[in-house]
């Protein structure tokens, strides 16, 4: 096994982290904020994939693709939140599992009718086309980089954000103690509408720096939510530490799992086992690791302080 | 001083949330039969204090001995069979259910294991008459058969209390049984306890010094995380540092 | 106590269940038996999914992963050819409450949000199993070869046959029930639904109780996943995916949660509306996600709710 390979999986392992990063901090901000579980955040990831492959399919601008597929989505997210989801808040949590499911089912299926049920494959803009030099001899492509840092900046930006602005105050605040942030005079729905915007422009934005990388399909959304569940779960639900925590967690181990557990089992159980139990073991890699986390800390990593 | 062991004995008992301590190094010792009433400002950490004697705090240090057993490391059930009984400050009660299914639960809890699947529980007569016994004795008899949901405040603490009971606790631990009452109701549940002192052994935190004044065999005061005081009624109304501290008298040196 | 409009409506229900197969057989419309069966299927795995739901407060959206399992119970002894209904079905449920119990063993250390996504978070762990082992078809899934045998005594591969024995197992199935959430078990499920803090501190461990639960609801849900195999002669992972859960979870709710014949009736609307709506355009979810969206939002009661009640709530 050389290290190279090793040093580009890490990275690989980073950049999924960080796309399950951009998932989990809006719907950990949902959850903490209005205590909304909200399946169908996987369905605005999706979204943002779609409008983002539309319009770049039509303008050749993977620049207005960008910026399409956040306004659309931050939209869709919007209306999403006045039509159906604020009604939610203060039912209990099987309500909003089954509602929340019942968007899914309406998103997949539309986008199903608009571009239809094959997956839909968008090039690397061209401009981020090449590799890029990392390391001395290393050697990593350059859109894949360019996901970790847009990443790594939207967590600064979240924690200069929830920390040091008043909109971030207003957040904290309106976790704990919605009735007196409607009493200093903010308009609480309005506030929730923003933040529901928001965190669907962050899932947008995984979804669509994910159009290249992966395939843009009906369902791709549900794929990575269950993941970003056991990333919320391992890094503590309501916590942005936690959520990045847990997605670089969850990135690396599923990463490396899937790239070396076959080879290391085929030297101990021979190749043709490994050839078996290397893929299925991969894959209930990030799970085990789920229930070893909850089996001593059943709050998670990094459990938010809520009063 | 009767040389027996105390029935529940407590030491250096301490718990802190983040910065604040909310107990800091308790000692209690509550004698078989006594009632101790526990009285303090808000946030001395009277609650905390219940929390941790019923087993749903796990403190930070310290120790609890209960009917000569350490019960420390138990958690809530545990206690509950080992005779340890509590109410809450927030009335809490199976709503959907009747009062005397209420009551027949704590009975149930302390009959033998539920993994039965076939005889209806709530035809049990070993399960219904000491239930409908037990709500006789708080004075809820008549009411036996309306939802707990529904029933008056008052008569939702007294079914606090008959579910406690019926666990045939030796040491109740009573979080505050008069909050929220009227004037009314405070005295009908002052009467109902104190027919049960003497007869159990109560740790009482409450609020209203009338009903302190009216149960109490000794009064532990709490300020801050610590007893700053404990003894009989008479000592604390003549413990200065508690007048100042707590009764809020100015009191002359 | 229950009320007139709920027996009568039950009696009717159970006896429009039993009739099928003959009216099935009079107009020479075989598909009748076949949907109905699937239908019956469902319903025992929502009832058993509601026991933990409805009676116990423990939002499972894992139930598919316990169909899964009996269904693999199945079809890999057929694939090694072991035939025998008298192995493989209660193969199905040992397996398949063994799951349950270690899921909920781990899960059930949480509760909320976090007790949601574990149980969802296993049921696609176990479904990500099933299409990676090639041995056992992947996520193509296998064929099976046979239906479940019973010694000639039983012969499934007469519609009617099966008809009856899914419907006896329904029966039996609400039988017991009734008898469980009115037993000492049950009331403890529903009280420590109610209020747990208090069923502790009156002195019960909760939680061996909600996880025998979860075991025993894990193990019908096996039944049913034996069942759903049988019923298509085929195995595929996707029994397991985490849409088929949300299903199960939809037909309690639509039916009425907390209740043991709500969950049949939520069956029997959702798998007809499915039918219905799938027949009139293939892209029939566009139309049921927003339904789903309307119902949990204005008819929490479900359906079996919609029928008045007698003094008390009951099953």
């Amino acid at each position: 096994m050389n290290w190279l390979l090793v040093v580009e999986q890490c990275l690989n392992g980073l950049q999924f982290g960080v796309m399950l990063f951009l998932m989990a901090a809006g719907l950990t901000l949902v959850f903490g904020i209005m205590n909304l579980v909200n399946l169908a955040h996987g369905s605005l990831y999706m979204v943002g994939a779609y409008l983002a492959t539309a319009a770049v399919t039509r303008t050749g601008s993977f620049l207005a693709a960008v910026v399409f597929a956040l306004l659309g989505t931050l939209a869709i997210g919007m209306l999403m939140e006045v039509l159906a989801l604020r009604t939610l808040y203060e039912r209990d949590h099987l309500d909003q599992v089954l509602a929340t499911f019942g968007l899914i089912l309406f998103f997949n299926e539309a986008v199903a009718i608009v571009w239809g049920r094959a997956a839909l494959f968008t090039a690397v803009p061209s401009a981020l086309s090449g590799h890029i030099q990392v390391l001395p001899g290393i050697r990593y492509p350059a859109y894949r980089a360019v996901i970790i840092v847009v990443g790594l900046l939207v967590a600064l930006l979240l924690y200069v954000v929830v920390t040091r602005t008043r909109l971030g105050m207003l957040i904290r605040a309106g976790a704990s103690n919605r009735t007196m942030v409607g009493a200093l005079g903010v308009n609480i729905r309005l506030l929730y509408t923003v933040v529901f915007g928001f965190g669907a422009a962050l899932a947008a934005l995984g979804g669509l720096m994910a159009g290249p990388i992966y395939t843009v399909l009906p369902g791709m959304g549900e794929e990575i939510l269950i993941q970003v569940f056991v990333v919320i779960v391992i890094g503590g639900i309501g916590s942005i530490r936690g959520a990045l925590a847990g997605a670089v967690v969850v990135g690396m181990v599923d990463t490396l799992g899937r790239a070396f557990l076959r080879p290391m089992l085929s030297t101990v159980i021979g190749p043709s086992a490994a050839d078996n139990a290397g893929p299925a073991l991969a894959s209930m890699l990030i799970y085990i690791l789920m229930a070893a986390v909850l089996y001593f800390r059943p709050q998670g990593l990094f459990p938010a302080l809520r009063g | 001083m009767p040389t027996a062991e105390p029935l529940l004995a407590v030491r250096g008992l301490i718990k802190r949330f983040g910065g604040l301590v909310a107990t800091d190094g308790i000692d209690l010792d509550v004698a078989e039969g006594e009632t101790l009433a526990v009285i303090g400002p808000n946030g001395a950490g009277k609650t905390t204090l219940i929390g941790q004697l019923s087993g749903d705090l796990p403190p930070d240090a310290g120790s609890i001995r209960f009917a000569g057993v350490d019960v420390t490391a138990l958690p809530a059930p545990a206690r509950s069979q080992r005779g340890l009984a509590r109410s809450f400050q927030i009335t809490s009660i199976f709503r959907e259910f009747t009062a005397l299914d209420n009551v027949a639960l704590a009975v149930q809890a302390h009959a033998g294991h539920s993994f039965r699947f076939w005889t209806p529980a709530f035809t049990e007569r070993a399960l219904r008459e000491p239930a409908r016994a037990t709500l006789e004795r708080v004075g809820l008899g008549a009411r036996a058969d309306v939802v707990a949901g529904t029933l008056a405040h008052g008569e939702q603490r007294q079914l606090e209390i008959a579910m406690a009971l019926a666990t045939r606790p030796r040491l109740l631990l009573l979080d505050e049984p008069v909050a929220g009452m009227g004037a009314d109701e405070s005295q009908r549940m002052v009467r109902l306890l104190r027919e049960l002192r003497g007869r159990h052994t109560i740790v009482l935190v409450e609020h209203d010094m009338d009903v302190v004044w009216a149960l109490a065999d000794r009064i532990a005061v709490m300020v801050y995380g610590r007893v700053i005081a404990c003894g009989t009624p008479e000592a604390i109304r003549a413990n200065a540092e508690v007048r100042r501290a707590y009764l809020g008298e100015e009191v002359p040196a | 106590m229950r009320s007139r409009a709920r027996v009568l409506t039950l009696l009717a229900g159970l006896l429009a269940l039993g009739l099928v197969p003959l009216v099935a057989a009079l107009t020479q419309q075989p598909f009748y038996l076949d949907l109905f069966r699937r239908i019956m299927i469902f319903a025992i795995a929502a009832v058993s999914l509601d026991l933990i739901l409805g009676f116990g407060g423990m939002v499972s959206f894992g139930h598919a992963a316990y169909l899964g399992i009996g269904a693999y119970a199945v079809a890999i002894p057929a694939f090694y050819g072991i035939h025998s209904g008298l192995v493989q079905w209660p193969l199905a449920m040992v397996l398949s409450g063994l799951a349950a119990l270690a899921i909920g063993a781990v899960s059930l250390r949480t509760s909320g949000v976090s007790f949601i996504m574990i149980t969802l978070a296993f049921a696609q762990m176990l479904y990500y199993l099933g299409i990676s082992i090639n041995a056992w078809g992947a996520d193509d899934g296998m064929r099976l070869a046979r239906r479940s045998q019973f010694g000639g005594v039983l012969d499934l591969t007469n519609g009617y046959v099966f008809y009856y024995v899914v419907f006896g197992l329904l029966l039996t199935l609400l039988w017991l029930g009734n008898r469980l959430v009115h037993a000492r078990f049950g009331v403890v499920i529903r009280a420590a639904r109610s209020n747990e803090p208090r069923m502790r501190a009156i002195g019960f461990s909760t939680f061996r109780y909600k996880l025998a639960a979860f075991g025993i609801a894990g193990a019908i849900g096996g039944l049913a996943g034996a069942l759903l195999t049988n019923q298509t002669e085929y195995l595929t992972p996707s029994y397991m995916h985490w849409t088929r859960s949300g299903e199960i979870m939809v037909m309690v709710i639509l039916g009425g949660i907390g209740t043991l014949y709500g969950p049949v009736l939520g069956a029997v609307a959702f798998l007809l509306l499915e039918d219905v709506l799938s027949a009139w355009t293939v892209h029939w979810q566009v139309v049921l996600g927003p339904l789903l969206v309307l119902v949990v939002l204005y008819a929490r009661r479900g359906l079996w709710g919609l029928l008045p009640e007698a003094r008390r709530a009951d099953g």
